[in-house]
């Protein structure tokens, strides 16, 4: 049998029981301690393992990428003060990147929020509903890397006069236009937006499956009162339905932000970063392994740490507002 | 007011054409709403069917001319899918990351939720609001001195590795998820228990797991979708130092970089990484909405 199998069954079924008879062994030597020492003693017990794996691979590697990005490359870096930085800020490559970052985070959002609104206030009225959901909400299922797949043959191009196999290039090639080398081409940028395009067919789904929820959770006897008072369906939906759905439309764009400044395995996938499509997560990756300067690359993940920051801070916010309402 | 007399007027003058007209909304609605579905529908469907081309004629002709008569479908590029490159391997290397690398943080966060549900201790919110704000901390940040330290341990390259990293990425969302839901039980449950003698231990394990089983479904669907689609934890842990070891997503990541005649293989390729995330989303998806919108929005 491979080893690995067994090593897999080991933990599958060691770890939890590992953690039940902790849970258990520690509960019984806290019965010993005198009464009040309880209380104070068993919550820590129960946090320990989740404090161990948060404090092992979130927080202390933060912390040491954070130093890390100050030292220079090598394997016993020097200080180095901000060059990194400097270098990330200088570099007409790192720029590119960042300038992708932007289009990501900007169409992303706004496209994958728009439409899931749309198509959640549209199939809240048909009766197949629940099918529409499906197959737009299908493709968040699958990996990055499959829908890189799916999409480079759709985006697959032929020269001129051969028959087009890439469905778009096919499509506006009934209308005498293209072909057009959708991953293929760095001016204005048409690869990126190609790109994008793609994760908007992936997260459409996502937008819409959470605004529709809230959708359904509107009291309707507000939209009837407004349907009396006189509103037409647009009116109801700007002046009523519109501003109920605000928050939940801020919890959806929060995610997008994070996820599109994240971008990287349909960059890595599809063009590696060519054809000026380069992002900032693909950057650190190329100077981790490629180049091989741990000192730039944590410089570039600490850019991507302090642009999410604001998010995170956005985050608590609203998690405590909702904490005082329970 | 007059709003009330003039729309009173404009109700019967429009009444006899507002059945045509709500009708011809109706056509309208149902159009976009088809229209959205094909147009979501057919990359994935076009790939399925260029799955079961033949090799020749997938760089010659569209997907769209193999759905009319003759038929010529072949499970050919399945078949040769399953003896090269090792993706066969790299399907059974992805459920060896996959499963572990789901229990195991599944198990973690529940203890450590019921603590931050059910047990008084100063510094909790302080706490839970770090877990919040972890959420969000991309994984790029952690990748380098991690790797250091998997090194210094000697495990980069073997399961060990993208088993520990999944479940520390994985914690903040899992502790997150199921907090919300076992906060939201009801206190006179836990409270009762208590009077008749039941210690935490009990309550957990008795009370708050078996009604947090939605929960737990939903969040094992997420993490497993989670890990079975990731390319970049397993890239940098197991990527250089092994890749014999790595999984699905990355061994077409290569085959797509690398086309020299792996076209054909692709299409194939790629369903077979679909599958199980497509079982899945159909066996569970009301588990997976309900993990995405819990996990999303009632906070």
């Amino acid at each position: 049998m491979d080893p690995r199998l067994v090593t897999a069954i080991e933990v599958v079924v060691g770890v939890p029981a590992i953690l039940v008879a902790y849970i258990w062994g520690t509960e019984r030597l806290v019965t010993l301690l005198p009464h009040r020492w309880h209380t104070r003693i068993r919550p820590w017990l129960w946090l320990a393992p989740t404090a161990g794996f948060l404090g092992l691979f979130l927080i202390y590697p933060t912390i040491r990428t954070v130093l890390r990005s100050l030292q220079g490359k090598g394997l016993t870096p020097r200080f180095v003060g901000l060059a990194n930085y400097r270098w990330f800020f200088t570099n007409e490559t790192a720029y590119s990147a960042l300038l992708n970052n932007v289009l990501w985070l900007v169409f992303l959002t706004v496209f994958t929020v728009g439409l899931g609104l749309l198509v959640a206030v549209l199939v809240d009225r048909v009766r197949y509903e629940s099918w529409a959901k499906s197959i737009i909400f299908l493709p968040l299922a699958i990996s990055m890397v499959a829908a890189g797949v799916i999409w480079k043959f759709m985006y697959d191009y032929k020269p001129a006069g051969v028959p087009q196999t890439g469905t778009v290039n096919a499509v506006i090639g009934t209308a005498g236009l293209g072909p057009v080398g959708w991953l293929q081409s760095p001016s204005l940028r048409l690869s990126t937006f190609a790109m994008i395009a793609i994760m908007i067919w992936m997260w459409t789904g996502f937008a819409m499956v959470i605004i529709s929820a809230a959708l359904k959770g509107i009291d309707p006897a507000l939209i009837e009162a407004a349907r009396i008072d006189g509103a037409n369906e647009w009116q109801v939906f700007r002046k009523v339905t519109f501003p109920l759905l605000g928050p939940t439309l801020a919890v959806v764009s929060t995610t997008m932000v994070i996820t599109s400044l994240k971008t990287f395995d349909i960059v890595y996938t599809l063009t590696n970063g060519n054809y000026d499509t380069d992002v900032i997560a693909n950057l650190m990756y190329n100077e981790m392994f490629s180049v091989g300067d741990f000192g730039r690359a944590s410089a570039v993940a600490v850019v991507l740490l302090v642009a999410i920051v604001p998010v995170m801070a956005f985050n608590v916010r609203r998690f405590r507002a909702q904490e005082e309402l329970r | 007011m007059t709003a009330v007399a003039t729309t009173q007027v404009q109700k019967s003058v429009v009444r006899p054409t507002r059945p045509r007209r709500r009708r011809r909304r109706r056509v309208f609605l149902h159009l976009a709403v088809a229209a959205l579905m094909a147009l979501w529908a057919v990359p994935t469907v076009g790939l399925l069917v260029s799955s079961f081309r033949r090799q020749e004629v997938l760089s010659t002709s569209g997907w769209w001319t193999a759905i009319a008569p003759p038929y010529h479908f072949t499970m050919e590029n399945y078949r040769a899918v399953f003896d090269q490159q090792g993706i066969g391997q790299a399907f059974v290397n992805s459920l060896f990351i996959a499963i572990p690398a789901t229990i195991i943080p599944l198990v973690v966060a529940a203890f450590a939720a019921y603590a931050f549900s059910w047990m008084e201790f100063p510094g909790r919110d302080v706490l839970f609001v770090v877990v919040v704000a972890l959420l969000v901390v991309p994984l790029q940040t952690t990748l380098i001195p991690i790797l250091r330290l998997f090194a210094d341990w000697g495990i980069t390259g073997q399961f060990t590795a993208v088993w520990l990293a999944h479940t520390g990425y994985g914690l903040p969302f899992a502790v997150y998820l199921l907090r919300n839901f076992m906060g939201s039980l009801p206190r006179s449950v836990f409270e009762s228990a208590a009077i008749d003698g039941a210690n935490h231990v009990t309550s957990f394990f008795r009370i708050a797991v078996p009604m947090c089983v939605p929960a737990f479904a939903a969040l094992a669907i997420f993490q497993f979708l989670f890990v079975w689609n990731d390319l970049l934890v397993s890239l940098i842990y197991i990527g250089l130092a092994n890749p014999d070891n790595l999984p699905l997503t990355a061994t077409m990541a290569n085959l797509v970089n690398s086309l020299g005649g792996g076209w054909y293989l692709l299409a194939a390729a790629a369903f077979l990484s679909m599958f199980l995330p497509l079982a899945v989303f159909f066996g569970l998806q009301r588990y997976f909405v309900r993990g995405i919108v819990g996990g999303a929005v009632k906070g």
